[in-house]
């Protein structure tokens, strides 16, 4: 039986198309995920995302811990700023993406992928070190996304600007909308300048449709939340990583630092990448979908895509994709069922702007 | 043409049967199960079709599905319409054909409109 998300009645209420996803009941869209990728990309769209995990890591320890586990250094790292980091398991593998928020140098908010809360809240858990608190707080947040060039405007109806952070990958707590305190950070998963709110779960349905009283908010589901990510170059755990996949092969190198030490760096150091992650774009008619194989113009085998779908946003067939290091040409073949069609590589991310 | 003048599939694919031939598409169930379509992979004139095989791939923009033939028989027209519109087949189901094929066999198991829409749409 899939668990609701604080926001279920509005999603029965705006006739959502609902489907289980991490064991929620989560719309994958209202009206048409080509409409509502649009609505992102040329205005602005609130998402329901309180399926993501939440877990903080406080103590004197807290910052060791952090570095120890996680790719990235969050030494010298200012309160109310984000940090994008992979965490590994010893052979360097990909155990999942995540964004950590600075509170203080005593405590920090770990956002994980919904499908990985459990096991990351485990591998945490487990290895933490000395005078460290983990606790998963999933439970009592809910998550709004609200993403597009007209957020800001949107937000001025309910916040004062000028009280809230401005740089992007920041944040600030204890915001009062009328009464109810929630943290925004200037974050998001669409590749758009916005925000994601977070909220008690109490307080969850009263802000969505505060926010949604402000203006053409289109809602948003999950079919868009997947295309406006992958039209951004944005990776997804399952898709262009997972456990079996090198922390150094998916050319996110900005977020390991080897300067410390951290779980699967020794693996990562001794073995070189041998794959790499490129975005492609079909010459022919047809889509590239995940697990595609894909060939060199003389028919050699160079890897297979890891995400692909027809992009909203230009009608093209577009896909990221799993390729060896040395692959270097341009043009490339795309097996989708029978047939080889032409496809050429482009730049991630997609967008044009 | 009205509804009651087509048959169905369990499978939802729908039927318009004139003398020897008949026009394929997909059900209003169908389109709006599947989102918005992005893409029609047409067969070729001439492809021969089996009832329960499939005729060919309709996409969405989330996944692939497969028509299935109600009838044994052979393309003899494809709509090539769809192949700049796929979107005809979500705004007009029933009048975005896919193939039209000379029929040898016809499925034992199409059905009327109204066994169409008594059926329980899982």
């Amino acid at each position: 039986m899939a668990k609701k998300t604080p926001l279920y009645e509005v999603h029965k209420k705006l006739n959502a198309k609902l489907v289980e996803f991490t064991g929620y009941e989560l719309p994958v869209q209202y009206t048409s995920i080509i409409d509502e990728h649009k609505a992102v990309r040329e205005s602005v769209g609130i998402f329901d995302v309180s399926h993501m995990g939440e877990i903080t890591v406080t103590g004197e320890g807290a910052l060791n811990t952090l570095n120890y586990i996680m790719t990235n250094d969050f030494t010298d790292m200012p309160d109310g700023k984000v940090r994008y980091s992979l965490m590994c398991n010893e052979n360097g593998g990909v155990i999942d993406d995540v964004l950590v928020y600075k509170m203080n140098d005593l405590c920090f908010l770990v956002v994980v992928n919904a499908a990985n809360v459990d096991k990351d809240y485990k591998h945490i858990q487990n290895n933490k070190l000395e005078n460290t608190t983990i606790t998963n707080v999933s439970d009592f947040f809910a998550q709004i996304a609200l993403q597009g060039k007209d957020a800001e405007k949107v937000m001025s109806k309910l916040v004062n600007l000028d009280e809230i952070s401005k740089g992007y990958y920041t944040f600030t707590k204890d915001v009062d909308i009328q009464g109810k305190k929630v943290l925004i950070s200037r974050t998001g998963y669409t590749g758009e300048s916005g925000f994601e709110i977070y909220t008690n779960i109490d307080d969850a349905e009263f802000i969505y449709n505060l926010i949604i009283e402000n203006g053409e908010i289109v809602p948003c589901g999950l079919g868009a939340r997947d295309t406006l990510r992958l039209e951004a170059g944005m990776p997804l755990y399952g898709h262009e990583f997972d456990e079996e996949i090198k922390a150094n092969e998916v050319c996110l190198n900005f977020a390991i630092k080897y300067n410390k030490d951290f779980i699967g760096k020794k693996a990562l150091e001794e073995n070189k990448a041998e794959f790499k992650r490129i975005g492609i774009e079909l010459i022919d008619r047809g889509i590239a979908r995940e697990g595609c194989e894909l060939f060199d113009v003389k028919g050699n085998k160079i890897g297979y895509v890891t995400s692909g779908t027809m992009n909203p946003s230009n009608g093209k067939s577009i896909a990221m994709a799993r390729v060896n290091i040395s692959f270097n040409d341009d043009k490339l073949k795309v097996k989708v069922r029978k047939k080889e069609l032409n496809a050429k590589v482009v730049k991630i991310p997609f967008i044009q702007k | 043409m009205e509804l009651k003048d087509l048959k169905f599939t369990k499978t939802h694919e729908w039927l318009l049967i004139d003398g020897d031939t008949a026009k394929i598409g997909i059900t209003d169930y169908a389109q709006h199960q599947m989102g918005d379509i992005v893409y029609v992979d047409l067969p070729e004139v001439d492809d021969e079709v089996e009832i329960d095989e499939s005729i060919c791939e309709v996409e969405s923009v989330k996944a692939v599905s497969e028509i299935l033939s109600p009838v044994d028989g052979t393309i003899v027209s494809i709509n090539e319409d769809l192949e700049d519109a796929p979107e005809k087949i979500n705004s007009n189901p029933y009048d975005a054909w896919i193939v039209e094929v000379k029929v040898e066999n016809l499925s034992d198991d199409i059905m009327s409109y109204e066994e169409y829409e008594a059926l329980d749409k899982e």
